[in-house]
């Protein structure tokens, strides 16, 4: 039960749809019991005692009690339901706003499918135990008891060799729940393998069609499909062993009720109509039992999706604003790494060792290195998106932490290496950093990034929708698009981080020239592995295992003859042939 | 007013898309091609479930009469002790084998739907396999996998159920009104005059609940889709400072998921009570009217408790029959949209006389016209000879014809008109699976399939041993890289997963080629930067895949396109220049124009 008390505060607020609902189960249960007694009542008073005067009033009781009831159930139901839905929406609230501020760190560990099923099915595990779950529990207690406090008053003999049987039934419903939750579990994971492999096989059709392999992709799919129909084969299994087993449980009892209580009517000890009330009431006792297994197991279920979600409620919110900040609205774009040593969490080697350097506003600095040395990790450090392990980053001559990280952040453009572009029109994802700017700002920041020619020629332009994941788009489209939308920010800051990749060597040169205008009076950090891109920059940092091993600007670098001079080498090496070739010709 | 335009506009934030239509109408010719499933299964589950199914309610038809009218009637009030006792072992015995006819019912039933999905499944995949790219280029892979998974799926019930139930549930209901005409034909009359309204309530009723759980569903997934979008884009929304906006965004759309789900809570909470106000008329009729017809002496005791019985057997059948009628409303959905991709028929079709025969490599192209849709011409009346051997780079911009080249060449498209040849065959001539076991396409965006390394690599031909792979592996220059992984050939990876580079995995698809030995290779070479140190062994690798072989490389590279032996370059669909990179920086053309441009911008 702790996990539901760590929980309280998402369903506490809605107690008293809770409560009432409660009381109207109480209510409902009461007056379920009562129908098998004017049951008897009818046989028993009048038609074998002939008191036919009394059918109006039995027939009137008998309709209000059951609009009562069904009046009741209605608003039980609709109540416990009512505080299922309104805790899943703050806990949903509590879930998306927590998310929204969790740190990159939190991220790097995390996988978003993982994520989606916690917001999904562990949030629904939760609603069904609020919902259904509390109430079953009680339900359950009052049903039997009651059923068997009204089969107590009748007969008491006869309500024992009728119940004899049921705790088998709880044994046997026990077993069923115990080994029905495995099968289903096994039909998810084989059905989760089958929607795989062939949405695997949907995205890669092109390679499966180029290499022509459909027969063995039919193979491998038909592998899975037998699989899939062998786990609801297991299932169904399991159905018809226990199944017809519970129902014989439940007929035994009744075969019992009508050897022993038709002997006993015989005899003179019951009433016709108290064996049928009888009858009644036995199946009273055994649906709730019934339910029993599954009930237990939605508790359970619902324990550990309430651990799940907590994993994300408390996580730690590693980043936050300082508890004293400065009050700086504007930066200037000053950064100073001084001795930085970084270490990704759960990674053992550092990122980044023991970095130094100083860009002063507006000025340009190159990264470039092979692939996970640590270029990345220097610009993400610059958005406070990670604190630094050892040493000290200062942006405008402050310490990083001295600042309120959404002035900080708002300061800073950032287009990553891979563009991700959210399902809206294309004026709001360049607007995304500024939901406020003006049209025309959309339109300069678009012009800017050479992406206004191609958004005009689209059927909707500005209002053009992208499609989940930002499809329909180019790969070098969707990074104008990324870039326009970190100019439109009009930050201090800009990093480019491999920004140009997708996109043709024409297209980026004209890019390269837009940029060039966009970059002046910003500090720019450029991440590339073309040295066509970053031989301008004012300087430029070669990085290798996250330690810089050459600094300098370019004509420097190349007269150093290290490994700037090799990359150089090797992306100019027939340049010259060439162009030998071609002032020849001309 | 001034809120609900606010609320709008925040609502407005971001775009998902969202389902429509929900259900269709009845048609019986895509109801009897639905059934046509159930051949397969006509002599043996087919009858064996209905069997079983009629078994289990013919001994629940009977057992009231038992009780009721032999029971009460004659054992218990007539107190015949013996008679007792025949019909309590009677009782136990119909039991037993209620019990026995269950078992077996749901393990056929089960059977028999599981057998008929599997069946659907599979001929929907094997045929989807069939189909040409354009087919692949129109719709969105969820799109595809929604018909394969879950459109099926939803046929499951009523493939296990529906389709048995629709007819023992009929028979049920009429031989619950036979058995108590016979019992009591005023009685009966009386008491079914709340057999529309069961019907109405199994229907009507529950056709509204369903269709605003769908609402509910569509909601849902909306959000679902935003939840997903704003995991995947947490980083943007964090550069960006969008965290306190994306929460308002997210607050509507949750709100507005609540609103609807709480319509669809108070309709489905009023569906029981309505079904127990119903049979609450009922038992007063029976009461009421009942006791008169005893007091008549026109019923008797044993009668009255049977009719009790079946009147809460009444709603059974009926509400079976409603979710049936609505699994069918579902179910025409579901089957209008397999359907429709069974329809659907590959483009590019195997002619009944194709030759398989072993190319050498030798292409031509005579006045190929290509479009992919009316609109526009993707290629204008090409013609070319590529030789046996020979090397050959297009050049040219986006939408140029290049890849269309290497589509038509691969059939994956046939010619809108002109000819393709190879060896001197037209292409349509040729058997396609034969064809494409010959030549290989590397595409630029290589998709790794899950499994291990050595499984991606065999991929291209799944005879080779592992001693094969591996050799592959290291003639392209993979060997290295794949060897410091963690379970090195045996590491599993995954399209999404983040173990290999882009280059490693341009690499690993080199890797894939070489070990299918094709006698023709496509090659799209990749734009997107590889560290320099990738480049060089991707570079190297790219001769020993070359080599003895007909090649097309759809080329970005100006190292590559100085080597190739032809460059064709091409422009909106033209042929514009070709010859060897010599030839073409002396002619002073467009490709010499290319050239220079590309190398003033490494100069910039």
């Amino acid at each position: 039960m702790f996990v539901f008390k760590k929980l309280k505060d998402v369903y506490l607020p809605y107690k008293k749809d809770f409560i009432l609902s409660l009381l109207f189960l109480l209510l409902l249960t009461g007056i379920t019991v009562v129908y098998p007694m004017i049951l008897q009542l009818t046989i028993d008073e009048v038609v074998l005692g002939g008191k036919y005067h009394l059918v109006p009033w039995i027939s009137a009781g008998f309709l209000a009690i059951m609009f009562l009831k069904a009046l009741s159930a209605f608003i039980q139901h609709y109540l416990a339901d009512m505080f299922g839905i309104k805790t899943v929406r703050r806990l949903r609230d509590q879930l998306y706003e927590k998310l929204q501020r969790l740190p990159f760190s939190y991220y790097d560990n995390a996988k978003t499918g993982d994520l989606m099923s916690r917001l999904t099915a562990d949030v629904e595990g939760i609603r069904m135990f609020v919902a259904f779950g509390f109430t079953e529990v009680l339900r359950f207690i009052v049903m039997v008891t009651s059923s068997f406090c009204v089969m107590l008053y009748y007969s008491v003999q006869l309500t024992f060799v009728t119940i004899a049987a049921l705790p088998f039934l709880a044994i046997v419903t026990y077993k069923f729940d115990k080994r029905v939750h495995p099968a289903f579990r096994g039909v998810r994971i084989s059905f989760a393998k089958l929607n795989t492999k062939v949405q695997e096989n949907i995205s890669g059709i092109h390679t499966v069609k180029a290499l022509s392999k459909e027969g063995m992709e039919i193979e491998r799919f038909t592998e899975k499909n037998e699989k899939l129909k062998a786990a609801h084969l297991r299932t169904a299994g399991v159905w018809s062993k226990y199944f017809p087993l519970m129902e014989s449980i439940g007929n035994i009892c009744v075969v019992a009720l009508l050897a022993f209580g038709g002997f006993m009517v015989t005899n003179g000890k019951l009433e016709p109509g108290e064996l049928v009330a009888f009858y009644s009431l036995i199946w009273y006792m055994m649906g709730p039992i019934m339910q029993l297994g599954f009930t237990i197991n939605m508790f359970s279920q619902a324990k550990a999706s309430g651990e799940r979600l907590l994993e994300i409620l408390e996580a730690e919110e590693t980043i936050r604003n300082e508890e004293t900040i400065a009050k700086v609205e504007s930066i200037k774009g000053d950064v100073e790494f001084k001795n930085v040593t970084f270490f990704y969490r759960s990674e053992k080697t550092p990122a980044l060792n023991n970095i130094s350097f100083t860009a002063f506003p507006g000025k340009t600095i190159g990264l470039i290195g092979a692939t996970g040395s640590g270029k990345t990790s220097i610009t993400q450090l610059i958005s406070r998106f990670y604190d630094v392990t050892e040493g000290e980053i200062f942006i405008d001559g402050r310490p990083i932490r001295q600042f309120d990280l959404k002035v900080l952040r708002s300061h800073v453009g950032v287009v990553p290496q891979e563009s991700f572009l959210f399902s809206s029109t294309i004026r709001a994802n360049i607007a995304y950093g500024r939901p406020d700017a003006a049209m025309e700002e959309i339109i300069d920041a678009a012009k800017r990034a050479q992406a206004h020619d191609f958004i005009m020629e689209l059927p909707e332009k500005y209002d053009t929708i992208l499609g989940e994941r930002g499809l329909g788009l180019s790969g070098g489209q969707k990074q104008r698009i990324a870039i326009a939308r970190a100019i439109c920010k009009n930050p201090s800051i800009l990093i480019l981080d491999d920004a140009t990749s997708a996109v043709d060597m024409e297209t980026e040169f004209q890019i390269q020239q837009a940029l060039k205008e966009v970059m002046r009076g910003r500090t720019t950090f450029i991440i590339a592995h073309r040295i066509s891109s970053i031989k301008h920059a004012d300087e430029i940092l070669v990085l290798e295992n996250g330690k810089i091993i050459e600094r300098g600007k370019h004509h420097e670098l190349i007269q150093r003859n290290g490994a700037y001079k090799r990359i150089f080498d090797i992306q100019y090496k027939d340049r010259d042939i060439v162009l030998e070739q071609a002032a020849g010709r001309c | 007013m001034e809120q609900t335009e606010k609320r709008k506009q925040i609502l407005e934030r971001f775009h998902y898309s969202q389902d429509v239509v929900i259900d269709k109408p009845f048609n019986w010719q895509q109801m009897w091609r639905l059934l046509s499933y159930l051949k397969p299964y006509s002599v043996n589950l087919l009858p064996l479930s209905f069997f079983t199914v009629m078994i289990s309610t013919g001994v629940r038809l009977l057992l009231p009469i038992i009780i009721g009218v032999y029971l009460f009637d004659r054992a218990i009030i007539e107190k015949d002790t013996r008679l007792l006792t025949v019909l309590v072992l009677l009782t136990a015995g119909l039991y037993f084998l209620l019990y026995l006819s269950n078992t077996l019912r749901i393990r056929w039933m089960n059977k028999l739907g599981q057998y008929v999905i599997y069946d659907l499944r599979k001929h929907l995949f094997n045929h989807v396999q069939t189909l040409s790219h354009r087919f692949f280029d129109q719709r969105s892979a969820g799109s595809i996998l929604v018909r394969i998974m879950n459109d099926t799926t939803s046929l499951q019930d009523l493939f296990t159920n529906g389709v048995i139930n629709l007819l023992t549930d009929f028979l049920l209901l009429i031989g619950i009104i036979a058995i108590l005409s016979s019992l009591n034909l005023k009685l009966t009359i009386a008491i079914m005059v709340i057999l529309p309204f069961m019907f109405f309530i199994s229907t009507s009723l529950r056709k509204k609940i369903r269709r605003s759980w769908q609402m509910v569903r569509m909601k849902q997934s909306k959000l679902n889709s935003h939840l997903n979008e704003s995991l995947q884009g947490i980083r943007i929304t964090q550069s960006f400072t969008q965290e306190e906006e994306n929460n308002e965004y997210f607050r509507q759309l949750n709100k507005e998921n609540f609103e609807t789900w709480k319509e669809a809570v108070r309709k489905n909470a009023m569906f029981g009570p309505f079904v127990e106000v119903t049979t609450a008329v009922g038992t007063v009729i029976l009461i009421w009217f009942g006791s008169m017809l005893i007091q008549n002496g026109e019923c008797t005791i044993g009668e009255f408790v049977s009719f009790s019985f079946y009147l809460g057997m009444f709603w059974e059948p009926i509400s079976r029959l409603g979710q049936v009628y609505n699994q069918l409303l579902m179910g025409m959905a579901s089957s209008e949209r397999i359907f429709e991709f069974l329809d659907e028929k590959p483009i590019v079709a195997e002619s009944p006389s194709a030759k398989k025969i072993s190319i050498r490599g030798r292409i031509d192209f005579e006045n190929v016209e290509f479009s992919y849709d009316e609109k526009r011409k993707a290629l204008h009346g090409v013609s070319f000879t590529i030789h046996e051997g020979e090397t050959v780079a297009l050049v040219g911009h986006t939408g140029s014809g290049k890849t269309t080249i290497a589509n038509l060449i691969s059939r994956f498209y046939d010619a809108t008109s002109g000819c393709v040849k190879l060896d001197g065959y037209p292409i349509q001539d040729l058997s396609l699976h034969h064809l494409r076991s010959q030549i290989s396409i590397v595409l630029q965006d290589t998709f790794i399939f899950s499994g291990t390394i050595l499984e991606n690599i065999r991929f291209g031909n799944p005879a080779a041993s592992d001693e094969a792979v591996i050799n592959a592996a290291k003639a392209v220059g993979a060997h290295d890289f794949i060897q410091k992984l963690a379970n090195a050939y045996h590491t599993e990876v995954e399209e999404r997963g983040n173990v290999l580079s882009t280059g490693q995995r341009q690499l690993i698809s080199f890797a894939r080629a070489l070990l299918a030995d094709p006698r023709i290779l496509i090659l799209d070479e990749a734009t997107a930067s590889i560290d320099t140190e990738t480049e060089i062994v991707i570079q190297e690798a790219l001769k020993t895949l070359l080599k003895g072989r007909t090649a097309i490389i759809i080329a970005h590279r100006l190292s590559t396109i100085r080597e190739a032996d032809n460059i064709f370059v091409l422009d909106h669909g033209n042929l514009l220049e070709q010859g060897n990179h010599d030839q073409l920086m002396r002619k002073g053309g467009v490709y010499y124009h290319l050239v220079k441009a590309q190398y003033k911008m490494l100069d910039l």
